[in-house]
């Protein structure tokens, strides 16, 4: 009779946890697990958004992509736009954290003056930027005269293109990681930095040795987030230098996908551009853990 | 005592000088949202407007239905934020509590879902959004969102570390699945509901690639795409420009400001766990 109840009592559980789960799976399946499933072979085809013409090619638009000067370009322009956003942001981001932990007062308005950018909408601070990188009619240009350096071209120029974009998107995101470091700072028991200081240690070995292991895990977690994230960059591109930039300086891969796909159509092309977007970040994903399983203090 | 205070005059010193290039974008605007069209093409450049003209405002609603897009934006956030924290909770609930067969399955399947970046599938999901003649439409912006890997995971951790001991208590009294929801799981879980929610609307409503390539007219925009397209037409009426930027940025800076301290937390807690 018990044996019964329970039976009971867990076919009970089954169709409830099916009726929970049935919204998010449905859609799980149709918007996620499917395009997972389906982009590879979707790759192999030769599918056309405007003749809607759909044949099974093998691995011809992979070729086709190594071909291709500008694809070369737009992973040269993600590693490079990677690469120096992520370490700078590094440095300023855990250089303020430090700073903003040492005040006593005033953190909250400090906070908000870092976090602002974060909060706002990409398009609507981008447009303030590309008043602020006008040749000449913009103020960086004039604030540069008024130190007697040379005006810019900023993202009309090809060579400072990508470093203005870089520029606006360390301001864009700095607050994020000021405040995880911020977060992890906090989280070190003030003991440990007291007792490093009666051993007679000065800040910046207590820093070295004390602050920076035991903040490892937070750096690790910032660098490996911003180095995916700067991978996927694709809204300031798109907004701030529309068509790639001077000579494809700022066509990043992400883009350069968006553009094989929403303007040429050529939605097999894009799809296996996807694949290679998808390798690197795994691929970098994996170098990373490696990495950190190096450096990382555990927890 | 003196070498502190010096060394403290120094941090705030960086510290201010940090904060001022982190607001002078801001300051920019706003100043600029009031100038006339001379003060824009003024050489060397004009800081503070001649004189403080309004009619800018009036001209951008004028020019762009800033209106509409502002509906669109806000109606897509709500139903996207809504749907996808109802649908999470449940899929938590069943996750952290109940016992299925190929819950280990499910379970790895949207782990899985974590380490694929929406980007790399927007191609395909283009697609299933076109054959279903979603296009241009507001279901096709919002019920891809609806489901979300870290949403559910997120709240999965959190109904874990709720103790069983309530909901036994609960189901003796007769509580149903959902009553058990309802009465012990949401109000134990607020805080990590209340992150998941501000977090889930802070990033749908910045949400920029995907509108763009689903929404082909002009009265679907949201505000992010109405913007972008409004940066072409404007050409160098920079401060129409301005003016549109800061009445789209005014609402959520100050619900920021007003908020700050579920921002930091929202932010942090989420950042730290994801």
């Amino acid at each position: 009779m018990r044996g019964l109840g329970t039976n009971r009592k867990h076919l009970r559980d089954y169709l409830a946890a099916y009726l929970f789960l049935f919204p998010s799976l449905i859609i799980g399946i149709t918007f996620v697990v499917i395009p997972i499933i389906t982009i590879i072979p979707l790759s192999l085809t030769n599918w056309d958004l405007i003749t809607g013409r759909r044949t099974f090619i093998g691995f011809e638009n992979y070729f086709y992509l190594f071909q291709q000067p500008r694809f070369f370009k737009s992973i040269i322009n993600t590693f490079y736009f990677a690469g120096v956003k992520v370490t700078l942001d590094l440095i300023l981001s855990l250089f303020f954290a430090v700073l903003l932990n040492k005040a006593i007062s005033g953190v909250k308005i400090f906070r908000i003056a870092f976090f602002s950018p974060v909060v706002t909408s990409t398009v609507a601070v981008a447009m303030v930027w590309i008043w602020l990188f006008d040749p000449s009619l913009g103020p960086f240009n004039q604030i540069l005269q008024f130190f007697g350096l040379r005006p810019l071209k900023w993202l009309y120029d090809p060579r400072w293109a990508m470093p203005s974009l870089i520029l606006f998107s360390l301001w864009k995101g700095l607050g994020y990681d000021i405040l995880i470091f911020l977060a992890g700072l906090q989280s070190i028991p003030q003991e440990l930095i007291e007792a490093a200081m009666v051993d007679g240690a000065d800040s910046w070995r207590t820093f070295r040795y004390i602050t920076l292991p035991l903040l490892s895990p937070v750096i690790y977690f910032v660098v490996l987030i911003g180095t995916i994230n700067a991978f996927k960059i694709f809204e300031q591109v798109s907004v701030m230098t529309p068509g790639g930039g001077p000579l494809y300086s700022t066509g990043v891969i992400v883009y350069y996908i968006y553009e094989l796909a929403f303007q040429s159509g050529a939605l097999g092309r894009a799809a296996a551009a996807s694949v290679i977007l998808f390798g690197m970040v795994l691929a970098l994903n994996m170098v990373q853990r490696k990495v950190g399983r190096k450096y990382v203090v555990a927890e | 005592m003196w070498l502190r205070n010096k060394w403290t005059v120094i941090i705030y010193l960086i510290l201010a000088i940090g904060a001022l290039c982190m607001v002078f974008p801001f300051v920019w605007m706003v100043l600029s949202a009031f100038k006339t069209e001379r003060d824009v093409w003024a050489y060397p450049p004009r800081w503070i407007p001649s004189e403080w003209r309004l009619e800018n405002f009036v001209e951008v609603f004028k020019i762009i239905p800033l209106g509409r897009y502002f509906i669109n934006s806000i109606f897509v956030t709500t139903a996207i934020t809504i749907g996808q924290v109802g649908c999470s909770i449940l899929a938590a609930y069943a996750l952290a509590r109940l016992v299925f067969p190929l819950k280990s399955i499910i379970e790895l399947v949207v782990m899985a879902t974590l380490i694929m970046p929406f980007t790399v599938l927007v191609i395909p999901t283009f697609i299933i959004v076109y054959k279903l003649g979603w296009v241009d439409t507001y279901q096709g912006l919002i019920v891809p969102f609806l489901f979300n890997g870290f949403s559910i995971f997120f709240l999965k951790q959190f109904f874990s570390t709720i103790p069983k001991d309530l909901e036994d208590a609960a189901r003796i009294d007769g509580c149903s699945y959902l009553g058990i929801l309802r009465h012990v799981i949401i109000p134990n879980a607020r805080p990590a509901i209340g992150t998941i929610t501000l977090f889930t609307f802070l990033t749908e409503w910045r949400e920029y690639m995907w509108p763009l390539i689903v929404i082909n007219s002009a009265r679907m925009r949201t505000l992010p795409i109405g913007l972008k397209y409004f940066i072409g037409e404007a050409g160098s009426e920079y401060h129409l420009l301005m003016a549109a930027s800061l009445l789209s940025t005014l609402p959520v800076l100050l619900v920021y400001i007003l908020a700050e301290r579920q921002f930091v937390r929202s932010i942090t807690f989420t950042g730290l766990k994801g």
